[in-house]
């Protein structure tokens, strides 16, 4: 079973983000990186596999971005998985799901991937289209919003969530791309003999123009913050004083206190 | 400028969700025909064409036979752009029809502007604005995000579309029914809500205090339900419960898109957050900036004097 999972690195969405100097994405100076949550558990439904198969299996990451992405690389090695893939590129925020898609199918054409798992979305970007133009350019069957999944033989059985709790129970043979949804399973935390045993395993590196031969799609004109719409009273300061004013606001205008 | 809307359809129903790419084709400006693999007892209220395909032969959503008719009906049509709602039919099948097209893609479009195309970035905190490099596009936007005025009206003309034998790599099995839910949150009137910026387990009890004391229920958002901290059937949001309470207490929750969809019909909203720029104030009649661990035990003493 050899099995790939396509992750990115995403800033702490936490953050306080600032604009780059070309106006059309975040600066990424000052941010905390991290491995995407929703990719967490693709690289943790991969490793389930392989335990499930007594470990006849190798499971390959695949992350593109510039250096700093090799930390998150590292994560899913700690994790369990077995050898790490950096496609270098410096200016990955310039490239569109189109082409992040095509870079990774270009990738993966020869190699014969049983299953590819990668997350729902990302973070930041969060256009859900990655996985799924994977799975196109590959002709392998797709299934998406994954939050069940069960392998028997070369048939998964998964769950598919829906809108307002509702699941859909679908059938596919492999080879297939998943997309998984947070709740798929509990995403393992490495641990520090895992994380040493990880700096020993395989991580090759490619620039992405030995795979990148497409064009955008899609133009980003700027990226800028949203209008603050200034309805909201904002209390700040000492907590006693602000908690009296708040319940003076409720009383006001709200019918819920007396 | 002509839009090919693609509706949703689900165990029987057309779902209202359709209305809004009516509203969305009318902020374009775009001549609306729709595509509905439903029945033709549920076809939208409106005054145009429709192109029917019998779910009792295709089936409940199947992303190879999707695919297939809405790429049928482009053909026949030759849209500029090819509209889903952003949901897990839309985002599924979007991309599908878009990579076969090889048309550009914009997702979870929240607004129009110059012709281009504005949708949400880092959690609601940045906007982009886009705009395809392709002669056809296929869209997907925000649920919730245009909504349709007044009552849709109208009997369309309908034609019936049919495939040949096209074969479909994922098998539909059928659905699971939501979680019997234990609250019925949505006959709450106040509900205090607990999200991932409480910190731990052992803090939910501290919401629950609130919630308590307003006379309300407790709610919580997906980080927090599925850390396993409080139980699914109080989870609010897209895929948990939309709720209308009087009073809408979000505690230590950023305002992820899928939780404010869930409440922001609130009559009143209270956040208490310590990043005063979270998404959450966006829809706050009052944002409270301090730390939610501190601030919730002051409120609820206060509340109980």
């Amino acid at each position: 079973m050899k099995m790939l999972v396509c992750i990115k690195q995403v800033p702490d969405m936490e953050s306080r983000f600032r604009l780059n100097s070309e106006g059309v994405w975040y600066d990424e100076q000052d941010l905390a990186f991290r491995m995407n949550e929703y990719d967490e558990y693709a690289v943790e439904q991969a490793i389930r596999v392989k335990e499930q198969l007594g470990g006849a299996a190798d499971i390959m990451i695949l992350s593109i971005g510039p250096a700093r992405v090799v930390e998150a690389i590292k994560k899913g090695l700690a994790m369990g998985s077995d050898r790490g893939v950096h496609i270098q590129d410096d200016h990955i925020y310039q490239k569109d799901p189109w082409q992040v898609a095509s870079v990774i199918a270009a990738f993966a054409r020869d190699k014969n991937f049983d299953l590819v798992f990668t997350g729902l979305q990302s973070q930041d970007r969060g256009s859900a289209q990655v996985g799924i133009l994977v799975a196109e350019l590959l002709g392998y069957a797709c299934a998406t919003t994954l939050v069940g999944f069960e392998l028997s033989g070369d048939v998964v059985t998964a769950r598919r969530e829906l809108e307002a709790g509702i699941r859909a129970i679908i059938k596919f043979k492999l080879p297939a791309v998943v997309t998984c949804q947070l709740g798929l399973n509990n995403p393992r935390y490495p641990t520090l003999p895992n994380i040493m045993k990880a700096r020993q395993k395989e991580l090759l590196a490619f620039p992405i123009m030995d795979f990148l031969s497409e064009e955008g799609t899609t133009t980003t004109e700027r990226m800028y913050p949203p209008e603050k719409k200034g309805h909201g009273l904002v209390l700040e300061g000492d907590i006693q004083e602000t908690a009296d004013k708040l319940v003076a606001i409720l009383k006001e205008k709200t019918t819920v206190l007396r | 400028m002509k839009a090919l809307l693609v509706c949703e359809y689900q165990q029987g129903k057309l779902l209202e969700s359709t209305y809004e790419l009516l509203a969305f084709a009318d902020r374009l400006g775009a001549d609306k025909v729709m595509l509905l693999i439903g029945s033709e007892a549920e076809v939208p209220n409106f005054g145009g064409k429709v192109y029917l395909a019998d779910t009792g032969k295709y089936g409940e959503y199947n992303p190879d036979l999707h695919k297939r008719l809405v790429l049928d009906t482009a053909q026949k049509e030759h849209p500029d752009y090819i509209v889903f709602v952003h949901s897990s039919f839309g985002w599924d099948l979007a991309p599908r029809v878009a990579a076969a097209l090889k048309a550009a893609q914009v997702s979870e479009i929240i607004g129009v502007a110059e012709g281009k195309f504005e949708v949400p970035a880092c959690n609601a905190k940045l906007r982009r604005l886009l705009a395809p490099k392709t002669a056809q596009a296929v869209l997907t936007i925000q649920a919730g995000a245009f909504s349709y005025q007044g009552e849709a009206r109208g009997t369309p003309q309908v034609e019936r579309v049919e495939l040949a034998g096209s074969p479909a790599r994922v098998e539909f099995i059928g659905y699971e029914a939501a979680e019997k839910k234990a609250v019925d949150l949505a006959k709450a009137e106040v509900i205090v809500s607990a999200g991932r910026g409480i910190g731990k387990k052992e803090n939910v009890e501290t919401i629950a205090a609130l919630a308590r004391a307003l006379g309300g229920e407790l709610g919580a958002t997906r980080p927090v339900v599925d850390a396993g901290w409080v139980e699914h059937s109080r989870q609010v949001g897209s895929s948990g419960q939309s709720v209308t309470p009087k009073l809408y207490v979000a505690c230590g929750i950023s305002g992820a898109i899928q939780h404010i969809a869930g409440m922001k019909k609130s009559t009143f909203i209270v956040a208490i957050n310590k990043d005063k720029d979270a998404p959450i104030g966006e829809v706050a009649n009052i944002l409270v900036v301090a730390d939610v661990m501190q601030f919730v035990p002051a409120l609820t003493a206060r509340l109980q004097k």
